[in-house]
């Protein structure tokens, strides 16, 4: 059982592990961790939903499409709410992503109504693999997979391309990546593209799982945000390796101590980290020389 | 005429920081401003460069004849002109090579990107050893080098320094001014703001001071090194010793 519930932790943990990355790429640029950042990607599966079964799309039409609604959305989100805010505090922005989650919940409540749907998906969850002592199902593969191409691809994409480099520094300092000619409006919007994107994939990958309704995000983005402090909320690596370990510790626990706390663990986790290493496991952050 | 500033005037706020300030800037020279604490030296840079949101209040300012009051950093800096900031700036968790990379963010023409690595490197021989190190492990020298390169990257035609002279040893500064000559001396102008009147004079040819948020003296650096009064207050030589060996009056400023 022990092998068993390690692999579908890790399963469940690459999903919290997206929802973490898409938090901390924002986190890192607009500095405000997005508490709207589920509802975009529910709004986004729903999408993909509406393409696939009311129209009648193919899968990659309708999974390409609803990621690039996703990434328009964020980039919509970013330049209407937080680009209007002058000279915000912390505080304010939050407040500004809990205003635009409440509305985009209120949003796909209103066009798709509280009925739970079933979102059609290519790979079955049902089909599995024996890995000796464990299963695992074919869905669980996928996104395991998917994750780690998408990591790699990020990986890659902040390493070795101009505008990811661009990126880091306007994270960095936002005045000296102007003074060197960086837009940093641009990148702003595209870190919201990005992310927005990455929460899409998230959410199109558990609506199979779980059931495609307003509340989809509810649960794995308050995870993934405990995943990201797990993490450490300023490093992408750290983010998603607190993605993995919440989901296996938290099935741990489901099967050897408590299944009805389950959901609780996550929150036990975020305390301890605040209180023990406010700055997250894996910050690897240069300290200013004073 | 490369840089024309008309009367400019900048709030912070409700702080009157520039209070009416001209300046011209001739093709291939250094300029140096001089003055305090507070003068207003490096709000000049920053009005310019386009960094303080809705300033210059008042005035004009233009760049090879082009108006650039107004538009933002961005678009400045993709007419030619550079800007080493006060206190260095550079990105602290990327590599020295890729803070260069981002000096020359702006450019398509990677051959030529590739040969100007070469030059910075000539310039700065440390900078190759630290090449794959995070610029914020550096010392304060070597970000100083950095920074400057960073700015060289984008082939200025104007290269703004703000205190370059900024907490470094005095060997440091010595070195680091003799860096910003030889630049000068291949093609750049530069327009130097500095505390250090002494080796800001000794390298640029034309000098200013700036007090309260206006000039008070304009002059070429040479006659103002031997100026009673720059000597006096910027320099730190004492013109007269007393019989008892302390000064016990004030000189007064003649530009008052």
């Amino acid at each position: 059982m022990f092998f068993q519930l390690i692999v579908s932790g890790i399963s469940f943990g690459s999903l919290y592990a997206l929802v973490a990355l898409a938090m901390v790429i924002i986190y890192k640029t607009s500095e405000v961790p997005n508490f709207g950042q589920g509802e975009m990607s529910m709004l986004s599966t729903f999408v993909a939903y509406t393409l696939l079964v009311t129209h009648g799309h193919s899968f990659a039409v309708s999974f390409i499409g609803a990621l690039l609604f996703a990434a328009i959305l964020g980039i919509f989100l970013e330049f209407v709410f937080l680009r209007r805010a002058k000279d915000p505090n912390i505080l304010s922005l939050i407040l500004i992503t809990l205003g635009f989650q409440m509305i985009l919940y209120g949003l796909a409540s209103w066009k798709w109504g509280a009925d739970q749907r079933d979102l059609p998906f290519p790979v079955s969850d049902f089909d599995v693999i024996n890995l000796g002592p464990a299963v695992i199902s074919y869905l669980n593969i996928a996104t395991l997979l998917i994750t780690l191409i998408l990591m790699l691809l990020l990986f890659v994409f902040f390493k070795y391309t101009k505008i990811g480099v661009a990126m880091k520094a306007t994270q960095q300092n936002a005045m000296a990546a102007r003074i060197n000619g960086i837009r940093t409006n641009r990148i702003l919007s595209i870190t919201w593209a990005m992310s927005s994107a990455i929460g899409a994939v998230a959410g199109i990958l558990l609506a199979p799982i779980a059931t495609l309704d307003p509340n989809l995000m509810l649960d794995p983005l308050l995870k993934g945000f405990a995943a990201a402090v797990l993490g450490g909320m300023t490093t992408l690596v750290g983010a998603a390796l607190g993605g993995y370990m919440l989901g296996v510790i938290e099935n741990l626990f489901g099967g050897y101590i408590s299944l009805e706390f389950k959901s609780v663990v996550a929150f036990g986790i975020i305390v301890l980290v605040l209180c023990f290493k406010p700055s997250g496991l894996f910050a690897k952050h240069y300290v200013r020389k004073v | 005429m490369l840089l024309e500033i008309k009367n400019i005037e900048t709030f912070y706020t409700l702080i009157y920081a520039l209070r009416g300030v001209s300046l011209t800037v001739e093709e291939g020279t250094i300029t140096a401003i001089l003055g305090n604490n507070g003068a207003g030296k490096s709000t000049i840079l920053k009005t310019v460069m386009g960094l303080l949101d809705d300033q210059p209040d008042k005035g004009t300012i233009e760049f090879m004849g082009k108006r650039i009051d107004g538009k933002d950093p961005e678009v400045i800096v993709r007419m030619g002109l550079s800007y080493v900031p006060e206190g260095r700036e550079v990105f602290e968790e990327l590599s020295v090579r890729e803070n260069l990379l981002m000096g020359a963010y702006i450019r398509r023409d990677r051959a030529a990107i590739r040969k100007d690595f070469e030059q910075i490197y000539g310039y700065f021989p440390v900078l190759r050893e630290r090449e794959g190190q995070w610029a914020g492990t550096l010392s304060g020298g070597e970000q100083q080098m950095l920074a400057i390169g960073r700015a060289l990257m984008n082939r200025p035609k104007l290269l703004f320094l703000d205190e370059p002279s900024l907490g470094l040893s005095p060997i440091l500064v010595k070195e680091i001014f003799e860096i910003i000559k030889t630049i000068n001396q291949e093609g750049a102008t530069i327009l130097l703001v500095e505390q250090n009147a002494r080796m800001a004079l000794a390298i640029s040819d034309i000098g200013l001071i700036l007090e309260n948020g206006r000039f008070v003296m304009k002059g070429k650096s040479k006659e103002l090194i031997e100026d009673k009064d720059v000597q006096e207050f910027y320099m730190g030589m004492r013109s007269e010793e007393s019989a008892k060996g302390y000064q016990r009056w004030k000189r007064k400023k003649r530009w008052r």
